[in-house]
């Protein structure tokens, strides 16, 4: 079907830039000084993170938008994001403690941004949990998109929450009110990585949509 | 805008009133309140760790676990009696529905702090003096938002097989924010810091019980209408 | 006065309701025969504003307030006694305290409960139980009542008095609308008779004086085709 196979050819595409992002990350962008070699993992690691939020910000905005349209696909979707989303996740909480474990010398801290990624990550895994243990296929979405609106709600509280935990973390060097402090070239790489990620995302979930329109036509659920 | 009110308040009290001819349900969180204080308290060593730190975890643990045993209760009472269809019949609005859960869930959760304040002083010895009325009022705002987003909840997770582990599972993330905020007021104000520290914490408390008792109340009818 | 227009409504790809439409005015009793799984369920709560239909419109004298409900839940609650239940659900649809009482306490005498008033539901028995429901029923005085097979239960002695009390109320300028698949159980109240297959009204016609038997065969033909 249309859909899946757009899906996978942008996926196999951004896997293929993925990597060359990462030899431009290795061979042609500078160590960074204070981190050395580790400091690398942050081509992945940032916008990895960026994704999970947005993940979870779409997963809300999709919800309104089903309780008004009622429109499947926006429940298609929607589930896709957040299994995205989930996997995006892991995907930080695993690069943050090896990045941790180097430059920090400890695997985990409880510091704001890692305990806001855990608390995105957990957020995402209870809509799943949600979306499984709910058997009615009119239920279902329902509940699915009011707790997506939930979610989308509190990661501002969650922002505010986590910033008791002051500490480890370097501080942004990216998104601050003041222009980048990151040199060009690494800027470049991480733009590209950035890029490359949003491809990722909408392939991965094109092609998750993609199953559960197959699911559904089949006659599973 | 008074029917919202009076509807909620009518079914705020026929819930009470069944709760007060049943009474397992707040027996059973008493308890469980007392013996989760116990084991904070047992499980300390006295050596190691001082009362006034390990007191304010113990308070919050203790209070969001007793409270969530609560939550599912509300629902739960309509789906037994078969009657939730019978309150969508009736003119009452679904706001004034969930309001009224809300409002006796909240009576329910605040009878069992009221409970467990006094035994938690007790137990872990601490001098209160003037911070009583503060610490009272940090722990009202972190209820009211815990206890809607939880009423809220327990509406999806009575319908769900495992609801008693659901709510939780589903909960509990919402549950941190307020959590952080109130434990920081809860070590200040044990530590007879100035309440201009906790100011923060006290209004992120009120704007999160204020933005999610309204978007609960506006979301709730979504989940009940066919 | 409760007029139907154009009802659909459907359920994935069952058709719950097929262009369904019907006027009745004060005083007519519509009974509707079909067998399970024809729609007649879905079409009291489509009337009744539990569901929303797909398409077409429920035209209903007083909304909400004016509807009252007997079907298979006898939505009480176990746990109060019937007086405590006729006052809640009296409250709800805006009775003051006084006046539901003396509501409570007239149509309990009406069927026979005016000693049970005191008692807790859940120890009531099976017969008693329904006539409570129906005591709740009527607590607010409906312009229009809705039955789901309300003799489900009833044995002939019980059928026979609620064929009796239903006369009553229907005499009194109220709507009924009851859905049945059992043409003998109440056919002798219809003004109105619909046949009911697969969501559609494939007849819809007054009763114009026949009885159980000539309903039974013309519906047995009308099922048959023969």
């Amino acid at each position: 079907m249309k859909l899946a196979r757009v899906g996978f050819a942008i996926t196999v595409v951004s896997f293929v830039l993925l990597a060359g992002v990462y030899v431009r990350a290795f061979a042609f962008t500078p160590i960074e000084a204070a981190q050395g070699p580790a400091q690398k993992i942050f081509y992945i690691h940032m916008p990895a993170a960026v994704w999970t939020e947005i993940a979870v910000i779409l997963l809300g905005i999709a919800g309104i938008f089903f309780l008004f349209l009622k429109d499947k696909r926006l429940d298609r979707f929607a589930e896709a994001s957040a299994e995205v989303g989930t996997a995006l996740g892991a995907v930080v909480l695993g690069t943050g403690p090896i990045w941790g474990k180097t430059v920090w010398g400890t695997w985990w801290a409880w510091e704001p941004r890692l305990t806001l990624f855990l608390l995105l990550f957990l957020l995402l895994v209870g809509y799943l949990i949600l979306r499984g243990a709910v058997t009615d296929d009119v239920l279902r979405p329902r509940y699915a998109a009011v707790l997506g609106i939930c979610c989308m709600i509190v990661v501002p509280f969650v922002h505010l929450s986590v910033y008791m935990f002051r500490g480890l973390h370097p501080d942004p060097v990216v998104i601050k009110p003041s222009r980048p402090s990151l040199p060009p070239e690494m800027l470049l790489t991480l733009g590209l990585s950035f890029a490359v990620f949003t491809l990722l995302y909408i392939g991965f979930v094109a092609q998750r949509v993609a199953l559960a329109r197959l699911r559904e036509e089949s006659g599973h659920a | 805008m008074s029917d919202l009110w009076r509807d909620a308040w009518t079914l705020a009290r026929k819930d009470l009133l069944i709760e007060y001819r049943s009474r397992t349900a707040f027996l059973s969180a008493a308890v469980f309140t007392v013996l989760v204080l116990l084991v904070f308290v047992f499980g300390r060593d006295p050596t190691a760790v001082a009362a006034v730190d390990l007191a304010p975890s113990a308070l919050w643990v203790t209070f969001t676990f007793a409270a969530m045993l609560a939550l599912n209760r509300a629902f739960q009472l309509e789906l037994e009696n078969q009657a939730f269809d019978g309150l969508l019949l009736s003119p009452a609005s679904r706001w004034s529905l969930f309001l009224g859960k809300l409002v006796g869930n909240l009576v329910f959760v605040g009878s069992i702090e009221a409970l467990g304040l006094p035994l938690f002083v007790l137990f872990f010895n601490v001098s209160l003096g003037t911070s009583l009325f503060p610490l009272i009022g940090v722990l009202a705002l972190a209820t009211v938002g815990f206890v809607a987003v939880g009423t809220l909840f327990s509406a999806m997770a009575i319908r769900t097989r495992f609801a008693e582990l659901m709510l939780p599972v589903l909960l509990l993330p919402f549950v941190l924010p307020p959590l952080m905020w109130a434990a920081q007021a809860t070590t200040a104000l044990l530590a007879a810091r100035p309440l201009s520290e906790i100011r923060g914490s006290l209004y992120f408390l009120a704007a999160y019980d204020i933005v999610f008792v309204t978007v609960s109340i506006l979301l709730f009818p979504f989940l009940v209408e066919e | 006065m409760l007029r139907a227009e154009s009802l659909r409504h459907a359920f994935g790809a069952a058709r719950a309701l097929d262009d369904v439409s019907f006027t009745l005015t004060a005083g007519r009793t519509l009974v509707v025969f079909g067998p399970n799984g024809a729609g007649k369920t879905t079409l009291l709560r489509v009337l009744a504003g539990l569901i929303k239909p797909q398409a077409g419109a429920v035209y209903l004298e007083g909304g909400r307030s004016a509807v009252g409900w007997i079907g298979h839940h006898a939505h009480l609650y176990g746990h109060l006694t019937v007086l405590e239940n006729l006052q809640f659900w009296g409250a709800l649809y805006g009775l003051r305290r006084v006046e539901a009482e003396r509501r409570a306490v007239d149509v309990l005498t009406r069927l026979g409960l005016a000693d049970r008033a005191g008692q807790v539901v859940r120890t009531l028995s099976r017969g008693q139980l329904q006539r409570a429901a129906i005591a709740r029923a009527l607590i607010h005085d409906p312009a229009v009542l809705l039955l789901d097979e309300p003799f489900t239960g009833l044995d002939l002695a019980a059928a026979a008095e609620f064929r009796h009390l239903l006369a009553e109320l229907a005499g009194r300028g109220r709507v009924l609308v009851m859905a049945t698949h059992n043409v003998e159980e109440g056919v002798e109240l219809a003004t109105d008779v619909a046949f009911q297959l697969a969501g559609r009204f494939v007849r819809l016609e007054p009763r114009g004086g026949r009885g159980a038997a000539a309903i039974a065969e013309d519906y047995r033909r009308t099922v048959t085709g023969v």
